[in-house]
């Protein structure tokens, strides 16, 4: 008689315990007095301020000393001397969303000698220069979707151009990659990339450059851009030129910035992420890292705070989710 | 008699001006050094060091290019149009050697082209460089467009970010040391410094002691191109990078080091000494802020003010001078009046 209760007793204590372990697994302690170096791509980009934005939340909730330093410009020699700053200050961590996926490297791998975790975010380096890359959604969705937005916006025909940011960021290649791979398909035989302009995430440039695609092409009838910047600046001219409802616009962009032009019908529909999250996430994933709690291998899982547990996949990229599609009937929904 | 007087006081001027910048490094140094616990470590050095190399080139024939009272601003540009004429020359797969001779043949080509203009047809340099600064960057972009070249051979890339074994002395600054080593001997102990200063004081009088000061400004400008070349070679592998507008606002930088070492805006002034001691100082200030997490448009701010304040200072003391020097006059004549 009392065999029975104590052998359930004896299951219930080691199944608790059991998941006790499970649930203690990912909440290793951090170390203590940790301090961040946050390197966007450029500082004055209103994308890169809510994504650092939400790396420093991540870092105050965590009890992390984060600093958000970088240029005024979207070069990778920019961001070298922050990354050799960063090393001479003995951070902890560095989190950098590149300009080049290899121009960084060497200085990253510096870093790393020194015992500093570097994760990258947004816009990724070649591997060996970083530990764990936060993607912000899979390269090819992101591709895909928008060649596939932009293609009901004109009817599935018709030439269109892309309005990239800079000629070397490794995100806007991987995505432009994976929309001419989508272009393939014969559903789009009737519609023509016909060129790919560079604003370099300035906005005067990617002002003047959507400028010169409507004038150098009189027949194009779409353009995606990929870039928050960007896209903000093309809807811009095209909401005060005679283009506007002729020419279809999509790309990536956030919504308070795209909010007027999706009211007044310049913009249709465009997608994004949250930013923040992507930060918040490289925090966490960070904090890991430099605590010697996980080292960037596929299969790893971690606590991500307000964005649970997340396992690190293929070539130490952790995935931050499916971008979230705005348009004029859940515009007003998101402040950011 | 007073000539010799007045000379000696030119002299101790002259040594004030660099004794004044050596003090200013030493408060610097030591400045950095309590604001800061990373600030003396070789690690923190080698970035310094580092991160003003290119400039600091570029400085050293613009210096003597400024004491003839010429100037060059396309030294920037032509960096540039060397960096990106060594990246597309690397695409073609052609051998390294070839590629850099080739890069720093084409610096002296602008070079040339800028001394053509300015000595055949006396055109003021300032006109001719700034066209010349277009020009060139130009040419960068017309040769690369908006790419990029990263894919550089190791041994370069490390040269580009290495240190010199057992120092904290990176490996391009090395070509800096000995290059102004090489200044420093011909500007003050040849016959050639000797005539670039005279050009500089007075052409005139230069040119009717029969120094050809058309080979000589043209041989500098080459010079600058050369070594401007130079830079931009250094700079591409420092960066792993090779693009089009590389360097760009540099010629800014390297003139305000070499106005605020000394060499005066009217020219016939100035040592290479100043402008090393200058060069270190603003880099050292550059330096302390970045540590300090100060951005790097503040830096800007910092290094137009030292040039404003460089051009601006030996002016102000030479008027303060001269009123004294009337005044003590005044009161000599005055004394030998009342003595009579």
């Amino acid at each position: 008689m009392t065999r029975i209760p104590l052998m359930r007793n004896i299951a219930v204590v080691c199944s608790l315990s059991f998941l006790g372990t499970i649930g203690f697994a990912q909440d290793k302690p951090l170390k203590k007095d940790l301090k961040f170096t946050v390197i966007p791509k450029n500082i004055n980009n209103p994308y890169m301020v809510i994504q650092s934005g939400g790396a420093t939340d991540a870092c105050k909730e965590l009890g992390i000393e984060g600093k958000v330093v970088g240029p005024s410009e979207t070069g990778a020699s920019a961001q070298v001397p922050y990354i050799n700053t960063a090393i001479t200050q003995r951070q902890n961590a560095i989190l950098i969303a590149a300009n080049d996926p290899n121009a960084l490297v060497p200085y990253l791998k510096k870093a790393m000698s020194q015992k500093i975790s570097v994760v990258t975010l947004d816009s990724d380096t070649a591997p060996e220069g970083r530990e764990i890359f936060i993607n912000q959604a899979s390269a090819e969705g992101i591709g895909q979707s928008l060649v596939q937005t932009l293609a009901k916006q004109i009817g599935s025909s018709g030439d269109f151009a892309i309005l990239s940011a800079t000629p070397n960021a490794t995100n806007q290649n991987t995505w432009i990659k994976y929309m001419q791979q989508e272009l393939k398909k014969p559903e789009y035989k009737e519609m023509k990339l016909v060129k790919i302009a560079y604003g370099n995430d300035e906005d005067q440039k990617s002002f003047t450059e959507t400028q010169g695609l409507l004038q150098a092409y009189p027949n194009l009838k779409g353009i995606i851009s990929p870039t928050s910047v960007g896209i903000a600046a093309a809807a811009r001219y095209i909401s005060t030129s005679p283009y506007k409802g002729k020419v279809a616009l999509t790309g990536l962009g956030t919504p308070n910035q795209l909010r007027q032009f999706v009211k007044d019908g310049t913009i249709k529909e465009f997608e994004l992420w949250n930013p923040a999250d992507v930060g918040y996430l490289a925090a966490y994933a960070a904090a890991q890292l430099a605590s010697g709690n996980i080292q960037g291998k596929e299969g790893e899982t971690f606590a991500a705070g307000k964005l649970g547990t997340r396992t690190v996949g293929k070539d130490g990229v952790v995935l931050l989710g499916p971008p979230t599609v705005f348009n004029a009937d859940n515009i007003d929904k998101f402040n950011f | 008699m007073s000539e010799g007087q007045s000379s000696t006081r030119r002299l101790v001027r002259r040594v004030s001006w660099e004794a004044i910048l050596a003090l200013l490094l030493v408060l610097a140094l030591v400045g950095g050094a309590v604001l800061n616990k990373d600030f003396l470590t070789a690690e923190n050095w080698a970035n310094l060091l580092a991160n003003f190399t290119e400039i600091a080139l570029m400085a050293l024939p613009l210096s003597l290019i400024v004491i003839t009272n010429e100037i060059d601003l396309s030294v920037a540009s032509i960096l540039g149009l060397s960096s990106s004429l060594l990246g597309a020359l690397w695409q073609y797969k052609l051998a390294m050697p070839l590629v850099l001779v080739t890069c720093l043949v084409a610096g002296a080509l602008c070079g040339w082209l800028n001394g053509f203009l300015i000595v055949r047809f006396r055109l003021p340099s300032l006109a001719v460089t700034i066209g010349t600064l277009a020009l060139f960057r130009g040419f960068a972009y017309i040769i690369l467009g908006d790419k990029a070249i990263a894919d550089f051979p190791s041994e370069y890339a490390e040269f580009g970010i290495g240190v010199v074994p057992n120092t904290f002395i990176p490996t391009p600054f090395v070509l800096f040391i000995v290059l102004a080593l090489i200044f420093w001997i011909l500007l003050h102990h040849t016959t050639i410094g000797r005539r670039i200063y005279a050009i500089g004081g007075n052409p005139t009088a230069a040119r009717f002691s029969g120094i050809n000061l058309n080979r000589l400004k043209l041989l500098l400008y080459v010079a600058s191109g050369l070594i401007s070349a130079l830079a931009g070679i250094v700079y591409t592998f420092r960066f792993s990078s090779s693009r089009a507008d590389n360097g760009t606002g540099f010629e800014l930088s390297a003139i305000a080091a070499v106005f605020l070492g000394g060499v005066t805006v009217q020219g016939g002034k100035g040592t290479v000494t100043g402008v090393v001691l200058s060069l270190l100082l603003i880099g050292i200030i550059n330096n302390m802020l970045t540590l300090a997490d100060v951005a790097s448009e503040i830096l800007r701010i910092v290094t137009g003010s030292l040039l404003i304040v460089s051009v601006l200072l030996p002016n102000l003391i030479a008027k303060t001078r001269e009123s004294w020097r009337l005044m003590r006059r005044q009161r000599e004549i005055a004394r030998l009046g009342s003595a009579s």
